[in-house]
């Protein structure tokens, strides 16, 4: 445990060595969130709110999705790619830990340094420049960091299945270019779940996307209010849950198929 | 006429190492498509909830959407200027540039061509065409030549800004994040200029003009009288900005001594 501890740490002390590549990552995040803020602004017209969501409510919506987006977001599918392609991943899988584990504490370091020199900082500064409201009570406070949490672990999760198929695919930079478009769709960073048609609404609750940014952000603008918050971090429960089979198995798939192309 | 012959050589030698891995090659070209329908889709979705954005219409913002993908494709395929700092000042490539008999920027438009980018175009006028039949718009002849020097101007825009950020790399090779930044600043052009406040609009025209690539030279087939006063203004700001450019890299080549090492 002390050791993915450790781990956790490395890659946080890692990412603060070079905090200053971030400063201008916030700059890009602010130039996004305010693009999406006028053309909101445009859609709503002078309407007072659509699909449930103000346009108050909206522009908050899009601001908490982008910086969550801060902290559930990692190139962990690319740097497994890598290790797999030059051969590393061979001497990873013998070294006294689990390789996968490894690379989720790393995500999750960070991931934490992302929160706190990205997220904290780049919503004080949104939050100067454009009218979001960071007002929610406490408890929305706390069930919003919960499925942050819980975000951060299927979104992970994800990664991890997209790294693992290099073992299969070999060559696999389409498939993780596809997946971040995928992601970026269907899980609510551009669009409220609640603004798709019917038909698609009821194909992404199938799917696990939504559990990674539509719930989080729902939660934060008070879309979601009593028992609909319940429901929501239950979706994301059972997606922690079902995800971790699949990876299981191409895990130990993988470790018997491995070919190492190069080292 | 050297030029054009070498242009020809290097893209065709392009094409042959793009088609030595056709399966990596059609990933790519999907992925692109993807990224454009995802994009597609934002705006599908969008008209289900209101009329207009901005005074424009549904097909009215996809056309300029599509309008908008022919000059980017253009510019995505030639101008792949965005790791000009790393790739060439770093790790002193530019010293090999310069020895080339060919001017130096001409010779990087080369050695980067992405020629597959090129079916961004065929996207873009796809969904042109299919904005164009819902609004029933009519064209004259002479509305193919506008499109081309709308488009090359667009090009030009785009070409203009990159270059001219790359050129930093002259100046300072230490790592910048301008390029991405400017990737993001691009994608407010795509959209209506009149949803911004006035200080954005500023910019979006006459310091980073990207509105010139989207929605002013759109306006001019979608018979949006009110710009087209920005809509010809297109190619000139493309031969303005080009120009600058090259301008800011040639006195940037003089200036050049090489990272060393």
């Amino acid at each position: 445990m002390s050791m993915y501890l450790e781990m956790i740490r490395v890659r946080f002390l890692m990412m603060l060595a070079y905090r200053t590549n971030y400063y201008s990552g916030i700059l890009i995040y602010s130039i996004n969130i305010g693009a999406y803020y006028f053309l909101w602004s445009a859609i709503y017209g002078g309407k007072e709110e659509i699909q449930g969501l103000s346009v108050a409510q909206m522009t908050t919506y899009v601001a908490v999705a982008w910086m969550a987006r801060a902290f559930y977001y990692n190139n962990i599918d690319r740097e497994i790619a890598a290790e797999i392609k030059d051969g590393k991943v061979a001497i990873e899988m013998i070294r006294p830990y689990n390789y996968l584990g490894m690379k989720t504490m790393q995500a999750l370091g960070e991931g934490i340094f992302r929160l706190l020199f990205f997220s904290v900082p780049g919503m004080i500064i949104v939050a100067l420049i454009f009218p979001v409201r960071f007002d929610a009570n406490l408890s929305t406070w706390l069930f919003f960091f919960i499925s942050l949490v819980f975000s951060f672990i299927v979104n992970t999760y994800i990664n991890l299945l997209t790294g693992i198929m290099t073992f299969f695919l070999f060559n696999n930079t389409g498939l993780i270019r596809a997946k971040r478009v995928v992601i970026d769709l269907f899980s609510g960073l551009l669009l409220p779940i609640s603004f798709y048609p019917g038909w698609a609404q009821n194909l992404m609750s199938y799917l696990p996307f939504q559990a990674i940014s539509y719930v989080p952000s729902m939660i934060f603008t008070e879309g979601f209010v009593g028992q609909e918050i319940y429901n929501a971090l239950l979706t994301q429960v059972v997606w922690v849950i079902i995800l971790l089979i699949p990876i299981r198995l191409l895990w130990s798939l993988a470790k018997k198929h491995l070919i190492v192309q190069g080292g | 006429m050297f030029y054009l012959s070498l242009f020809f050589q290097y893209a065709s030698q392009y094409l042959k190492t793009r088609l030595t891995y056709r399966v990596d090659t059609v990933i790519e070209i999907l992925s692109d498509l993807l990224s454009q329908g995802v994009n597609l889709i934002f705006i599908l979705i969008v008209f289900r909830h209101t009329a207009f954005l901005g005074g424009w219409n549904r097909d009215e913002i996809i056309f300029i959407y599509g309008f908008f993908l022919v000059p980017y494709a253009i510019f995505s395929s030639f101008f792949n200027i965005w790791d000009f700092n790393d790739r060439y000042i770093v790790k002193g490539e530019m010293d090999r540039i310069l020895t080339r008999p060919v001017h130096s920027l001409f010779q990087i438009i080369l050695e980067r061509i992405e020629l597959e980018s090129l079916f961004g175009a065929i996207t873009g006028l796809l969904v042109m065409g299919y904005a164009m039949a819902n609004l029933e718009l009519t064209f004259a002849w002479y509305d193919i030549f506008i499109f081309i020097l709308m488009v090359i101007g667009g090009a030009l825009i785009y070409a203009g800004i990159f270059i001219s950020i790359a050129t930093i790399g002259f100046w300072s090779d230490s790592r910048t994040d301008i390029m991405p930044m400017m990737y993001n600043i691009s994608n407010y052009g795509r959209y209506p200029i009149n949803i911004y406040n006035k200080v954005i609009q500023f910019v979006l025209t006459w310091i980073l003009p990207f509105a010139f690539v989207g929605v002013y030279p759109a306006s001019y087939f979608l018979d949006r009288e009110e710009w087209y006063g920005y809509a010809f203004f297109t190619p000139i700001m493309g031969i303005l900005f080009f120009g600058i450019a090259i301008l800011l890299w040639n006195a940037g080549v003089k200036r050049y001594r090489g990272a060393g090492n």
